[in-house]
């Protein structure tokens, strides 16, 4: 087995009394799609905050691609290769989604200091926005301002966003949520596409999907790992039943 | 930037063509009342325009600007005094001072956000001004005259009227001109992106009070312009010019004239001190009336004058 | 001793200060509102008092009406305007206060004119008192001390212990929850303000006979509130109360012994030159500290 692309060991993070995060390690291995899935408050989107420096745990460490990256703040660790997309839709709302995703790419073109020319007309800068803009089918609607595209649209921007920034990992929290049955499954091929080039870490809530996607799946319940496996294995295991007893129950069964 | 006429262009390109000419008007008339008072007026256009760059674009409320107008005031008079009378150096002072302080108050107050923010700037050029009045040797606070302008060899006579009008708006274009260029360049669409969504351009890798902070000393070092032209505007300078009333209008002046938008600080600037100007001959009691109005006019005219000619524009 | 009088003499400014803080962080805390024209509030209250005693010929008198007016001038500032600013942006609350301050400084102007009032104090508050054998000290400047500690006290009990202070508190905490409880907000968002419109009113017109009473008396003294509230740590009263103390004595401490301590290292001449700014710096040095040591005050609210 190759290294693991991130290993996160022992995190630990507190909000006043409540474990959000109880003593969780983690391994992502390069090429894989990881999900992370778990009832509702099992402390995911904590984990991926922890993982991409918004929210810094209490004690544990977090390596990627070698590197501790505990400490490091998010703009830093993004520069290593570590790209999010957001649950709640977090985009520049003035801007266009070519800017946004521009913005996302000049950020990963050396330092932005530079005060004179004008930046819309940086051609690489562009055509990489155009390019990753294309990648996930908004490519006619690069010049619309986020605040008139639909929502679907908006979270196909956030994965172009990401993807601009050419992440190693890209960590995904809930891309599917509200979208309607049809741009679900434009995002599942989207992601069936992308993940053949980046290792994805993926949190959702549409078990349809994630047994589709992923290569394991890790399952967090009160913020601690109570399974990690193949998708066959976690169907089948019993921890995993018992924490999804009820409605998600009958998905993971007949997924 | 593709030129649209529309109502707010057109009001821009008059209100600019006039500034252009009005000294032929004062000269022709012989009315230099009116030369007099523009001058100022473009002074503290330069001023408000900077304070927009913080605020309009940066997201930044600063309550302290009126801190640099006295800084770049007081290095061109104490300067003076000690018998440097050169502009070459003391405006580059002027500017080096404004930037320094600006740096240092930056990275203190950036610590914080929203009305702390607000609260720091202000507490910050309350030191200033007390700094100000503490300085005995040069006048403390009664302030300090300056007996000559600027000189600059032959090149300008600041003692000139028409010529120093001149230099003003010329300062005040370019300074406008300087921010429309760094607004479109990769470090101000960052900047606007940090005050759109910070947690969003942390995320794709953008140390964002790094940003904040240049954008706050270029500011800052914009208005030490305008403190240095002001001080020879009145041959004058005092704590008073720097007191925390002067950051509030500088602020007035922007809201009026319409937040983030580029020339609406020239515009705002314009209708506060013509107002001020016309109240005050009307009633020694003008606050009593401009108080009340700004109150009205944050409660039911936000986006400023060009807020309401783009409305007109789009309606 | 001249320290033990000057710390006095901080201890009482410091609770001057808190007065003004602790309605300051109340009505930011449960309204979230800004509200520049605390320091107006502060001034409106020596006016009336020095009016009021005037008028009546007796100080207590004087002040109890001067309280009232005070806290009625609040309520109607609230009603009229203030209310419609709820909910807005911080810049907009800042920018329309800022023209309340601008009305009420000419407003003050236009009724008592230019030249600052005197409120002279009644002969029993002038006699000094012997606090410590040989020590001696204003009765005046003592009575402050203990009215502002006793309205501390009872502001602490009121927030505290009280149903009143408890909806305070779950208003600052959780703006919907008093809306859920039933709970007729835009009364109890009165009250709070009419109350921190008090407190101001009782800070100024304590502090009236001391110092002239002056139009932009309120302003300096407000940017030391909010210095107070910055280094107390946000929407904390017991941070604006232990900040308040600390910054009150830093200040009177600073002007009295400044001058000598720097003579000890300066020429007389540059001493004499520095220490006025240099104590007048003092809290602001104070501040930029606390701001790079913990930015978020010395004393935090506890977490929501």
């Amino acid at each position: 087995m190759a290294d693991p692309l991130l290993r996160v060991e022992n995190l630990v993070r507190r909000f006043g009394g409540i474990l959000a995060t109880d003593n969780l390690s983690l391994d992502v291995i390069p090429g894989e799609l990881h999900a992370i899935i778990g009832p509702n408050g099992a402390g995911k989107t904590t984990l991926i905050s922890q993982l991409t420096g918004q929210l810094m745990p209490n004690s544990g460490t977090i390596v990627f691609g070698g590197r501790d990256v505990t400490g490091l703040p998010s703009y830093e660790r993004s520069r290593l290769g570590l790209a999010r997309s957001f649950q709640i839709t977090s985009l520049l709302p003035n801007f266009t989604a070519a800017d946004n995703v521009a913005l996302a790419a000049q950020a990963h073109d050396g330092h932005s200091f530079r005060f004179w020319g004008n930046a819309r007309k940086e051609k690489p800068l562009r055509a990489a926005a155009q390019a990753a803009l294309t990648r996930v089918g908004l490519g006619a609607r690069a010049d619309v301002p986020v605040s008139e595209l639909s929502h679907g649209e908006q979270r196909e921007l956030e994965l172009a966003v990401a993807l601009a920034t050419k992440p190693q990992l890209l960590l995904l929290d809930e891309p599917m949520a509200g979208l309607g049955v049809t741009e679900s499954a434009r995002m599942v091929a989207l992601l069936k596409e992308l993940r053949k080039e980046v290792t994805i870490v993926l949190v959702e809530h549409d078990m349809e999907a994630v047994f589709a996607l992923a290569d394991r799946i890790t399952v967090l319940v009160y913020g601690r790992v109570i399974a990690s496996g193949d998708p066959d294995a976690i169907r089948h295991n019993d921890e995993v039943k018992r924490a999804y007893l009820g409605d998600q129950h009958v998905v993971v069964a007949h997924g | 930037m593709k030129l649209q006429i529309n109502t707010s262009n057109v009001v821009v390109a008059l209100v600019a063509a006039g500034l252009v000419v009005l000294p032929l008007y004062s000269q022709l008339t012989g009315n230099i009342f009116i030369l007099t008072l523009f001058t100022r007026i473009i002074i503290f256009a330069l001023a408000a325009a900077s304070l927009n760059l913080i605020m309009g674009y940066g997201g930044m409320m600063s309550f302290g600007h009126a801190a640099y107008l006295g800084i770049g005031g007081y290095a061109v008079g104490i300067l003076a005094h000690e018998g440097i009378g050169s502009g070459f150096i003391q405006w580059p002072v002027a500017l080096a001072v404004s930037a320094l302080y600006a740096l240092v108050i930056g990275a203190l107050s950036l610590r914080t956000r929203g009305v702390y923010f607000i609260m720091i700037t202000l507490a910050f050029a309350q030191m200033a001004y007390y700094i100000a009045s503490g300085m005995s040797r040069y006048g403390g606070d009664d302030g300090l005259t300056i007996y000559k302008r600027s000189s600059f060899g032959g090149l300008i006579d600041l003692s000139n009227r028409v010529q120093f009008y001149y230099l003003c708006l010329g300062c005040l274009f370019g300074g406008i001109y300087l921010i429309w260029r760094i607004i479109n360049s990769r470090f101000g669409l960052v900047v606007q992106g940090i005050r759109s969504n910070e947690q969003r351009m942390q995320a794709i890798g953008y140390h964002a009070n790094r940003y904040r902070l240049v954008c706050f000393v270029i500011s800052g070092t914009i208005c030490g312009l305008a403190g240095a032209l002001l001080a020879n505007n009145t041959d004058f300078i005092s704590p008073a010019g720097m007191y925390w009333t002067r950051s509030g209008e500088l602020m007035v002046m922007v809201v009026f004239g319409g937040m983030g938008s580029l020339f609406g600080p020239v515009i705002g600037t314009i209708f506060f001190l013509l107002l001020e100007e016309l109240l005050s001959q009307f009633t020694e009691y003008w606050a009593l009336i401009m108080g009340p109005l700004l109150l009205l006019i944050v409660l039911f005219a936000r986006g400023g004058i060009m807020g309401l000619l783009g409305r007109f524009n789009r309606g | 001793m001249v320290l033990v009088e000057q710390s006095l003499n901080g201890l009482q400014f410091g609770l001057l200060l808190f007065l003004l803080a602790a309605g300051l962080t109340l009505v930011f805390g449960i309204m979230d509102f800004v509200n520049l024209a605390h320091g107006s509030l502060y001034m409106m209250g020596a006016y009336f008092a020095a009016t009021f005693t005037a008028w009546t010929g007796s100080f207590i008198l004087g002040v109890l009406l001067a309280l009232g007016a005070t806290l009625l001038l609040g309520i109607a500032l609230e009603f009229v305007a203030l209310r419609h600013l709820y909910g807005r942006d911080h810049l907009d609350q800042v920018l329309a206060t800022f023209g309340l301050i601008l009305f009420f400084n000419d407003a003050v102007r236009l009724i008592w004119g230019p030249a600052g009032l005197a409120l002279p104090l009644p002969a029993w508050l002038t006699v000094p008192v012997q606090i410590i054998p040989g020590v001696y000290y204003p009765a005046y400047r003592l009575s402050i001390i203990i009215v502002a500690l006793a309205v501390a006290a009872l502001l602490y009990v009121v927030v505290m212990r009280t149903r009143i202070g408890m909806l305070i508190r779950a208003g600052a905490s959780n703006r919907e929850m008093i809306g859920a409880l039933g709970i007729n907000i835009k009364l109890l968002f009165t009250l709070v303000f009419g109350l921190g419109a008090a407190l101001a009113g009782l800070a100024g017109l304590m502090q009236a006979p001391i110092l002239t009473v002056q139009i932009g008396m309120g302003e300096n003294i407000l940017i030391l509130a909010f210095v107070i509230i910055v280094i107390g740590g946000i929407g904390s009263i017991r941070g604006a109360f232990l900040a308040a103390i600390f910054v009150g004595m830093i200040d009177t401490l600073g002007r009295a012994f400044l001058p000598d301590l720097l003579r000890m290292v300066l020429s007389s001449a540059a001493a004499s030159t520095a220490a006025p700014a240099l104590s007048s710096m003092l809290i602001y040095l104070l501040m930029a500290i606390v701001l790079v040591v913990r930015p978020e005050g010395l004393f935090p609210a506890a977490k929501r």
